[in-house]
């Protein structure tokens, strides 16, 4: 067992602590797996889901405007690929929502109506989100252009309403606001206080911005490597170009946002902080480490910036930075894990800034991509890329905030299902979920496929695909 | 009424309309597993794969939202059910995956043997989907849930003969909304052959859920006398028109009226599901072995039901108008021939 325990230390799983009487310490493991599991396929489909709204009704602007086939053909295949996604990210969300009861329902029992307003806001933006997606993904010919465009825009504000609620749900979690506790029950709520805690606009911030930078990248990797193969036509150009900047724009815009989020913990979450940068004692002049493994209880092998981090939090290499010290040992999140996948999302995204800066130097010379065919296979990998940003994002947010569930409010432990066999669930669910992967990739691979074969075929317009 | 009432009802509302949409959608997906070989049942697949397609997703968002507002407005009993059901619950949200995903899947692929897989995966989830979801409702209505976390047996709670029944009812109803659906849409796009079949299908179907119903009371007196007591005097009303508004719809079948059907039909699950409420009411959780939840008992801060009710009917002014040219633009698709 003790490979076992020591993957639960490593991740925050028991950190010294029992679990409650009930459930067994494997049970919990896979409970969280399973959440992460699902959360983190979830979170890519609905990204897609709120970015992907946004460019192929751009791309069906510029067609209307223009009248140019190229635009008309991209937003029409975004379209239908945006179909499929829409309908596993539903189903995918819908499970979502099953395994808060299923997984946490310690958790739910008692905060569930706290966090339930944003949820049931969510639910309203999904509704009007599913009906005008299925009023613009088959009404293409039966309402006037302008008209249909129009249909598309509550998909985005839809999209990016839910985003924002479902995202306060989990700022909540972090920096719990808006009720009283009496004797372990909750007596009075203020549903609004708790959705607009603290952590909200960091956190919101912060991940719509993502969402439109995984869509952009995600989408111009395809046809990166389209490009790569030579297909270099204006419509494989356009489908590039459009997403890519798009995305290349919000990078830096990002980059700012991540590094507000990351100050907000300085002063709100300080244990957090200290767990992603792998700061064990208090004090000033810490530095700011680049990488590293935990060792005892300091990060070695990594890269030392000197004063770095004292210097980001309050400008001032004497600024206090709060340690791992400060709270008990049970009370800690595990380093290792916080501060790599940190290290990963901060690493990408200083890497798309300097894509996006070579495509805006070649642009602003010569009007045109970058030569180097580097540039293309770069891109090609960028979709790649944003969606691990995103999952190494999510994952310091999370992991770092154990062994809370409800920060400084109720441990993990504490919310989980005390039924035993939450193994078995999660293999299920994994089981499904790999099934689900290689059925949507395939699915994709399969429609760009034959869309290849009718762009291939003389004469074949727009019309062409449907 | 108290805002929990408002809130319960709120959501019994979510539940009749997820029964009503959702469940026309599953038997869809069970006339899928009954059409027959690949290139015979073809014609019957593609009106079902026809009339479930373009709402299909926003059929879809009622479960959520009865799950949401469950944890919302009733978080204790929410957890209880999550918790002890866990099992039924499961499986369902895994059918509920793979039958979203396959159906997608299916549409998009143009291979005969990936639409098999994909077909038979959808297929064989939107039937045990409803019979997972039919023994959680047997396994509440029965008594079976107390209060906490996972305090009810895993295993009883949800395989007894009550929740048989449900899951039984539910596959049944579902499939029988289908065939009234299905009727209605095969005479508008000029296939009688094909409302021919569906019409001998709704009829077999109808008098096999009568006959399922009718020996369900006898379940119900020995493994649910509570339920059965509530159906049998408060519920009565609700139980006696919901046996003829079954009775009415086979009538209408056989008269070939579709589209009343459709009325009649909905009435009959309607009543059903609003029956259940009235018998167990004013229970959440109805007492067996331990005490019962009551609604007031159990509903959340009176602050919270105040703004999740707000919010719905401010949701429900911008869903509602939209919803209507939704459904606006697909009838009128019907009718216009369709342009090549
Ligand atoms: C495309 C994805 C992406 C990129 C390029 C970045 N992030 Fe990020 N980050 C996320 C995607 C993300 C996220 C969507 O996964 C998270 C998880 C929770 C959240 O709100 O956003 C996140 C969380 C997150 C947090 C934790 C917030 C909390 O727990 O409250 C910090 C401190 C940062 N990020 C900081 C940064 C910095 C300094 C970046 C500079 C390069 C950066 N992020 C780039
Ligand atoms: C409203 C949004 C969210 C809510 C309410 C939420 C809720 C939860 C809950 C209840 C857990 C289990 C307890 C725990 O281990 O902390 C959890 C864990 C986790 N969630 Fe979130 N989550 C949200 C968003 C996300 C998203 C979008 C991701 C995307 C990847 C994510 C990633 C994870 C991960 C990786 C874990 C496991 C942590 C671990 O193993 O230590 N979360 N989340
Ligand atoms: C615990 C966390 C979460 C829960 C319970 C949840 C729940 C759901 C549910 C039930 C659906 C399906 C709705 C439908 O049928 O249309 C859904 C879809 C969606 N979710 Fe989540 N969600 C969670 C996390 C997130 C996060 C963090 C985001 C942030 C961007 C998000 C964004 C979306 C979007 C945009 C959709 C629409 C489907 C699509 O566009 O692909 N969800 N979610």
């Amino acid at each position: 067992m003790l490979p076992l325990n020591g993957y639960l230390m490593l991740t925050g799983c028991v950190s010294h602590r029992i679990a409650p009487a009930g459930t067994s310490p494997i049970d919990l493991l896979a409970a969280r797996e399973q959440m992460a599991i699902s959360l983190g396929w979830h979170i890519i489909l609905a990204c897609l889901g709120v970015g992907m709204p946004a460019l192929t009704l751009f791309a069906e602007w510029r067609a209307v405007r223009t009248g140019e086939q190229a635009y008309r053909l991209l937003a029409h295949r975004w379209a239908k690929a945006m179909g499929v996604l829409f309908a596993v990210g539903a189903v995918s969300g819908t499970i979502l929502s099953f395994e808060m009861g299923l997984l946490w329902p310690g958790m739910m029992s008692r905060y569930g109506q706290v966090i339930g307003l944003p949820f049931a806001l969510e639910g309203i933006a999904f509704f009007i989100e599913a009906i005008f997606l299925g009023i613009y993904l088959y009404a293409w010919d039966r309402l006037p252009p302008r008209q249909h465009l129009l249909s598309g825009i509550p998909i985005v504000v839809a999209g990016v309403c839910s985003a924002f609620f479902v995202v306060t749900a989990n700022a909540w979690m972090n920096q719990p606001r808006g009720f009283d506790l009496t004797n372990g029950t909750v007596t009075a709520v203020d549903p609004w206080a708790a959705m607009f805690n603290p952590a909200t606009p960091p956190e919101t911030i912060h991940m719509i911005l993502a969402a439109f930078m995984v869509t952009g990248f995600v989408i111009a990797s395809v046809y990166a490597v389209a490009l790569l193969r030579g297909r270099r036509d204006r419509y494989h150009r356009l489908g590039f170009l459009i997403p890519f900047t798009a995305a290349a724009i919000i990078t830096p815009v990002q980059i700012a946002a991540g590094d507000y989020a990351a100050r907000f913990l300085a002063t709100n979450q300080p244990t957090k902080l200290a767990a992603i940068e792998g700061v064990y004692h208090t004090g000033s002049h810490i530095p700011l480490t680049v990488t590293g493994i935990p060792v005892g209880d300091q990060l070695r092998y990594g890269l030392e910036i000197p004063d770095g981090l004292s210097l980001l939090v309050g400008y001032s290499p004497s600024t206090v930075i709060l340690g791992l010290d400060r709270v008990p040992a049970p009370d800690r999140p595990p380093v290792g894990v916080v501060h790599l996948s940190f290290d990963v999302m901060v690493g990408i995204g200083f890497a798309f800034l300097l894509l996006g800066i070579w495509l805006g130097l070649s642009w602003w010379q010569r009007r045109d991509l970058p030569r180097s065919r580097w540039f293309l296979r770069a891109a090609g990998v960028t979709g790649i890329a944003a969606c691990c940003a995103l999952e190494a994002g999510w994952v310091t947010t999370e992991v770092g905030r154990q062994p809370w569930i409800v920060w400084g409010q109720m441990r993990t432990a504490d919310a989980v299902n005390p039924a035993p066999g939450l193994v078995v669930g999660l293999v299920a669910v994994l089981a499904v979920y790999v099934v689900m992967t290689i059925g949507t990739v395939s699915v994709l691979r399969r429609m760009a496929r034959s869309h290849r074969l009718v762009a291939a075929t003389p004469d074949a317009g727009a019309g062409g695909d449907r | 009424m108290s805002l929990a009432q408002w809130s319960i009802t709120v959501l019994w509302i979510g539940l009749t309309l997820y029964a009503l949409l959702a469940g026309a959608d599953f038997g869809g997906g069970f006339w899928d597993l009954f059409a027959g070989t690949s290139r015979g049942g073809r014609p019957q697949r593609e009106l079902i794969e026809h009339s479930i397609g373009p709402i299909w997703e926003a059929n879809h968002v009622w479960l959520i939202f009865v799950i949401v507002l469950l944890w919302t407005a009733f978080p204790t009993v929410f957890a209880a059910v999550m918790s002890t059901l866990y099992i039924p619950l499961t499986l369902a949200a895994l059918g509920i995956i793979v039958r979203g995903a396959a159906f997608a899947f299916r549409k998009a692929s143009d291979e005969l043997g990936l639409q098999r897989l994909f077909g038979a995966a959808f297929a064989l989830s939107s039937v045990l989907t409803p019979f997972f979801l039919g023994t959680v409702a047997g396994g509440i209505a029965s008594g079976r849930v107390p209060l906490g976390l996972a305090a009810g047996d895993l295993l009883t709670s949800w395989w007894n003969p009550t929740s048989v029944l449900g899951g039984t009812l539910a596959v049944g109803t579902a499939a029988y909304l289908a065939t009234t659906y299905l009727c209605a849409d095969a005479v508008r796009e000029g296939r009688h052959e094909l409302a021919e079949a569906f019409r001998r299908r709704a009829l077999v179907t109808g008098i096999v859920l009568g006959a399922v119903a009718l020996g369900g009371i006898v379940v119900l007196h020995t493994d649910a006398p509570r339920l059965f007591d509530g159906l049998t005097h408060r519920a009565l009303p609700l139980v006696i028109a919901s046996a003829v508004a079954g009775v009415a719809s086979l009538l209408l079948v056989l008269r070939r009226r579709y589209l009343l059907v459709r009325v009649t039909a909905a009435l009959a699950v309607t009543t059903v599901l609003w029956g259940w409420a009235l018998a167990q009411y004013p229970y959440l959780l109805p007492p067996a072995a331990t005490a019962g939840v009551t609604i007031a008992a159990g509903a959340a801060n009176p602050a919270v039901l105040s703004a999740t009710l707000i919010a719905l009917g401010v949701g429900a002014a911008l869903l509602i108008p939209s919803l209507l040219w939704l459904f606006l633009l697909f009838q009128r698709r019907d009718r216009v021939p369709s342009t090549p």
